[in-house]
């Protein structure tokens, strides 16, 4: 068996450094050796979404992210949006909307959406529907996270935080026309 | 999954002979959305993983309206849509690069990966065989090219030897009065493999009432993507009409030879082959004129 | 909101939406769910399942496993005890323990379907576990196997279990038999009735298995310990009832055994038997160490329940001035490899919806080469109404009488008596057609080429059962509820908010938690759309008990009569005097000290949730893809203690029937395999597949609950299959009576007899 491997990276803003296998994920090292339970495993394959954290500011399913690519990374999961005690605006809208049921989609939902709210300010139903669409929700049936993905989109443009403009990716409802079939 | 080693590679030349050292032992890691799932679930086994990120050449996403697009194996899909310039000039390539998997993939999942997992139903090679695409290959015997279409060989099979990397994909500068789509057909609207896909080129004539060139290839219907000749070669001259695009449908629905299997029958694929084809020809002749009308 | 002119009194906390109790915990990544507990020392287990739908097993050789450097337990079925046919009632439903055993790990010699659980290790991680897997050598002899519930009651189908006799009316046949169980109703004299009709029509349905889907895989963490005793943290539906299949299959009491519900990240039925934790157990028996099991996703789909496949006939007869006359319906539910499937409620609720004077009903329970049914959300009626709305609906149309007229005219109400038997209480179904004929929704023209409507109504029973809380009061004037009932959805608001409104504080000033089954009395399992109902019932009488002794400290105070305290919206009036609850509460030390509230509740029969749901599709006429363009709910909720959760269950419940309706099912190889188990395949809706879901919540009060409440949970699953069937025949003019109604068959339907 291989040795393990050291990996340097940064976790929602502070420098953190783990062993790992090189067969590990991001998602195990997160839960099992970081204690980040936030970050759900729903089916270990990169289909429910679960899973998802930023890394290098793009939304990830961390379960298939092996661990030892985050070396150098800027990763931002679950457990690092709320600040000084604040929750983030989407955070507060997902409660204040009920969008959430038994909430084992929720941390995987939030990380979406954020990804989504910090590139357009104020995305159509269609654009959050389809951002959205790599999260499996099997409680909700959707409506209330869209309308708390929505408030929250209106939260943030009150109090004057405009999206990351400098993040040159975009998201693909808003790049160009997409075609259904 | 069985433990492994894993290296990350600086330079092609590293990548190929850390990767013939070990054959079919050595897997190439880029956006490892096929790869750690085919490692996890047993259908693929490494000793060695070797990460081509940090490579710059197959990070590459250049583009001038002179030279085209040099489009990196392991560049991922964001980045394609999230260039508007390339979006535009190459809008099939955007209309599959957005719909493979979900955002989290798209993050990850890149072109080159698409094309070296060879699927059937890979999103990303009919566009690939429609704009013409020239694979660049390296390998220990050095560098060699493959055009897309001749890539894949098989289910999960294609030309690559021995410690052999794709290393970029070099579109052709888009021709004046061309345009292309891609469309594929799923049951839900997202995160889903298509039953069928289908790629159409055009090239119109001044007035933009005549195919002057064409080229269609689908997915999902075949062992491999695969370019439609017939339907390509029987474009190339006629007018731009409904009766045409229908036509032409018929030609791809025939070309189809798909499989039964838990995605869809035989006769529903074939019928799904002709509709993708007329509908992306109706694209792609729409998009070209107006490519005509504003310009790049 | 509809409302009943029943209801009078104002609330001040029930029908408001405040922020539900564990929601900061749930939206950081804080809650603790089962796969998230960690305690030290913890090994990880795997289990080890059959290739095959259905083979004996000739040997099992775990030695080279045993030996494997890192693995410190192996389990088979020999290790667990031989279990009699005991018949153990799980809430919703009965099982046989010897068949749980056996379904939980294989230990009658074969295996019954792909998936079925063979052997178990444990090892010191989820990796060496999952390799060593591999060194289990099992020498199968693989045997013919059956999926399709109608093949299955061939005679010269496969048999599933060779000691398994069709029982029927009270009797039981000679020969072994895929059948396990015949059940038939019959009201009035229904050949005689069918004559009498002006229409009769009769069709055949089908619907394939689908799954519960809840994101969170099964898991479970077991210590057993040094001093004999066993905890196990885990994921469920029901502490209670997980403790009690535990401790039969491991033949200890139950005394024996703690259960620690963890937060549960979906259930829908499905995390109601056990599958791991008497195995994780059995493993940390042999290591002492505490052994953590999760499964993967393809695991939960091929080893745990899916909801039955079904063929289901129903036959109807009217007259022409548009009255049900007489009604037949014939239902063979696929049961998986073990009996006591979802037929029961099947047959009950095929005509619940309906006045009919004269049916029969026969329902049967049969055994296939699937994993074991389980519960599904209403389970057995969406198959059962996907058949009998369909034809309700085609019947309105040769009648040429407008759907919700129909229904109206034909509708149970209080006093109906069901063909199984039981006579209605008040009921709200009437007012849900009255809701939904006057919903802009329904008003609506609908316009555009291939597009249609449709309209479907629904029946669940909502039951009661056994619920139990405590709760103690602080000196602050908040309140501490310690109820048994997991909460999947939100549940512990709506209990702490009928507790809040008893005693006439704010919601925030009751701290729910739900207790582990050392720390709260017996509770059953969190379905049947029950714990808003009962457990909300126990948090009442737990307030009035509160309430009681809050006088009694009242009039100490004032030196009065207890019996002259009044308390009304958290005032304590006597003589003039008046205190609020808060302070009271700060005077507790002065009168006697702390004030325990505790209430166990059995409220028995259903509280009978209706619903009406109307579903505008639009199909592409080349592919046959469905796009749902617009959704109403409309349901009677008895009353709505937190309108957003209702709404929510309404919401997605109606989601879940959508892809039942359109894409959802397993899809199994000639050799009875299933080809699609991953998310990816098997294909639950995303956010881009439906819309907006709109809701109606009509109120008609429940007398059975001092606040009205009837339950949500289960109710809005059922519309939703014959709902979208009936818009896409108004699109198309095909009727598709199978499910899922997915793109390629219902292009093969479009297509029939076209060429």
């Amino acid at each position: 068996m291989a040795r393990k491997i050291h990996v340097a990276t940064t976790i929602n803003g502070e420098a953190v450094e783990f062993l790992c296998e090189a067969r590990q994920s991001l998602l195990e090292v997160l839960r099992d050796t970081l204690g980040l339970t936030g970050s759900k495993e729903g089916c270990n394959n990169g289909n429910c979404g679960a899973c998802t954290v930023l890394v290098d500011a793009q939304p990830v399913d961390s379960c298939l992210v092996l661990a030892v690519e985050a070396e150098g990374a800027e990763i931002t999961t679950i457990e690092g949006i709320a600040r000084d005690s604040q929750l983030h605006p989407i955070q507060q809208c997902f409660l204040e909307d009920a969008a959430l049921q038994c909430g084992v989609c929720t941390p995987g939902f939030i990380m979406s959406a954020k990804a989504l709210l910090d590139r357009v300010a104020n995305p159509s139903d269609e654009e959050i529907r389809f951002q959205l669409a790599g999260n499996l929700c099997r409680c909700t049936g959707y409506d209330k996270i869209i309308r708390a993905v929505k408030d929250a989109a209106g939260r943030l443009a009150a109090s004057g935080q405009k999206p990351a403009a400098a993040n040159p990716n975009g998201s693909p409802a808003r790049r160009g026309q997409r075609q259904r079939t | 999954m069985k433990d492994f080693e894993f290296q990350t590679a600086a330079t092609v030349d590293e990548a190929v002979s850390l990767l013939a050292a070990r054959g079919d032992r050595a897997k190439m890691l880029a956006g490892g959305t096929d790869l750690i799932v085919q490692l996890r679930e047993g259908l693929r086994q490494a000793d060695l993983v070797v990460d081509v990120k940090k490579i710059p050449e197959l990070m590459d996403l250049a583009y001038s309206p002179a030279k085209g697009l040099r489009l990196g194996a392991a560049t991922p899909c964001y980045r394609i849509y999230g260039d508007a310039q390339i979006a535009a000039a190459y809008p099939a390539l955007a209309d599959a690069a957005r719909i493979i998997g979900g955002w989290q993939i798209q993050s990850r999942a890149s072109v080159g990966g698409n094309l070296c997992n060879s699927s059937p139903a890979a999103d990303t090679i009919p566009p690939l065989i429609v704009y013409d695409v020239v694979c660049h290959v390296a390998g220990p015997g050095g560098r060699r090219t493959v055009k897309a279409a001749e890539f894949c060989t098989a289910p999960g099979k294609n030309v690559l030897g021995r410690g052999e990397i794709l290393t970029t994909l070099e579109f052709p500068p888009p021709a004046k009065g061309s345009s292309a789509a891609y469309l594929r057909f799923i049951p839900r609207n997202e995160m889903d493999i298509a039953v069928a896909g289908a790629a159409s080129w055009v090239r119109l004539n001044a007035a933009g009432d005549t195919i002057e060139e064409a080229r269609v290839a689908l997915a999902a219907v075949a062992p491999t993507p695969l370019f439609v000749r017939s339907a390509s070669d029987w474009l190339a001259g006629k007018p731009a009409t409904s009766e045409t695009f229908a036509r032409a449908r018929e030609l791809a629905g025939q070309a189809a030879r798909p499989i039964s299997d838990k995605r869809g029958t035989v006769a529903y694929r074939k019928h799904l082959a002709g509709v993708l084809t007329e509908r992306t020809l109706v694209i792609a002749v729409d998009r070209a004129r107006g490519v005509a009308r504003n310009g790049h | 909101m509809a409302s009943s002119k029943r209801e009078t009194k104002q609330y001040k906390v029930i029908g408001t939406r405040p922020v539900r109790h564990d929601g900061a915990d749930k939206v950081t990544g804080r809650a603790i769910y089962g796969a998230d507990f960690r305690v030290s020392g913890t090994v990880h287990g795997k289990i080890l399942r059959s290739p095959h739908a259905h083979a004996k097993i000739k040997s099992i050789d775990a030695r080279a496993a045993e030996e494997h450097p890192g693995v410190v337990a192996v389990v088979t079925g020999a290790d667990f005890p031989d279990l009699k046919d005991k018949i153990a009632n799980l809430g919703e439903g009965a099982v046989n323990l010897a068949h749980l055993g056996a379904n939980v790990l294989a230990h009658h010699g074969k295996v019954q379907y792909k998936g079925h659980a063979v052997a178990a290790l444990a090892a010191l991680s989820p990796h060496v576990a999952e390799e060593a897997l591999k060194l289990i050598k099992v020498e199968y002899e693989p045997l013919e196997s059956v999926t399709w519930v109608l093949d299955a009651m061939k005679d010269d189908a496969p048999l599933v279990l060779d000691n398994v006799f069709t029982k029927s009316m009270g009797k039981k046949s000679d020969k072994p038999s895929n059948i396990a169980t015949h059940i038939h109703f019959e009201t009035g004299k229904v050949d005689e009735a069918f004559k009498k009709a002006d229409v009769v029509i009769e069709r055949e349905f089908k619907t394939a298995s689908v799954h519960q889907g809840y994101i969170e895989p099964h898991v479970a963490t077991a210590l057993w310990n040094e001093d004999g005793h066993v905890t196990i943290w885990t994921s469920t539906q029901g502490a209670f009832t997980a403790r009690q299949q535990t401790a039969e299959l491991l033949q200890i009491p139950v005394s024996r055994v703690t259960v620690v519900p963890c937060e549960i990240g979906g259930g829908f039925g499905g995390k109601i038997a056990v599958y791991l934790e008497p195995v994780a157990a059995m493993l940390s028996r042999k290591c002492g160490r505490p052994v953590k099991m999760v499964m993967n996703r393809d695991e939960v789909f091929e080893g745990t329940g899916p909801t039955p496949g079904s063929f289901v006939r129903v036959k109807l007869g009217a007259t022409k001035a548009g009255k049900l006359v007489a009604g037949e319906a014939w239902l063979a539910y696929d049961a998986g490899a073990f009996p006591g499937g979802m037929i029961g409620p099947g047959c009950m609720c095929v005509f619940s919806c309906y006045e009919i004077p004269s049916a029969r009903v026969d329902g049967y329970d049969v055994l296939v080469n699937k994993p074991k049914t389980q519960a599904y959300r209403a389970p057995g009626a969406t198959q059962a109404a996907f058949a009998c709305e369909s034809v309700i609906d085609e019947l309105a149309e040769k009648l040429g009488i407008d759907p919700i007229e129909f229904r109206l005219m034909n509708a149970a109400k209080e006093g109906t008596r069901r063909v199984d038997g039981p006579v209605y209480p008040r009921i709200g179904f009437v007012e849900t057609l009255e809701a939904a004929r006057a919903s802009e929704h329904w008003k609506s023209k609908l316009v555009g080429k291939n597009r249609g409507r449709g309209i479907a109504s629904g029946f669940w029973f909502n039951i009661g059962l056994k619920s139990s809380a405590a709760a103690h009061v602080n000196p602050d004037g908040t309140v501490s509820l310690v109820e048994g009932s997991t909460d999947i959805g939100g549940t512990r608001t709506s209990v702490a908010m009928q507790l809040a409104e008893t005693l006439g504080i704010p919601a925030e000033a009751v701290q729910p938690r739900v207790g582990d089954t050392d720390s709260v009395g017996y509770t059953d399992v969190t379905g049947g759309s029950r714990v808003t109902f009962a457990t909300g019932l126990a948090a009442y009488e737990v307030g009035r008990d509160i309430e009681r002794q809050m006088r009694e400290r009242a009039a100490l105070l004032w030196e009065c009569d207890a019996a002259k305290v009044e308390s009304a919206d958290g005032v304590y009036r006597a003589n003039g005097k008046s205190i609020t609850f808060r302070e009271l509460a700060g005077k507790l030390d002065e009168t006697g000290g702390p004030v325990v509230g505790r209430a166990t509740v059995n409220p028995e029969g259903s509280s009978n949730g209706f619903a009406t749901h109307i579903v505008d599709v639009e199909v592409d006429p080349d592919t046959a893809k469905v796009t749902i363009l617009r959704y109403t709910a409309v349901q009677d909720a008895g009353k709505a203690i937190h309108p957003s959760y209702v709404e929510g269950q309404m919401q997605g419940g109606a989601v879940q029937g959508i892809g039942w309706a359109l894409n959802e099912e397993y899809v199994f190889d000639e050799n009875g395999r299933m080809q699609n188990a991953s998310y990816l395949d098997y294909r639950m809706p995303t956010a881009l597949d439906v819309p907006a879901i709109d809701t109606i919540i009509v109120e008609v009060f429940n007398p059975a609950h001092p606040y009205g409440v009837r339950g949500v949970g289960e109710t809005p699953i059922v519309s939703p299959p014959a709902a979208i069937a009936g818009a896409i025949y108004r699109a198309t003019g095909v009727r598709m009576r199978e499910l899922p109604m997915s793109p390629p068959r219902l292009w093969a339907e479009m297509n029939r007899g076209s060429g």
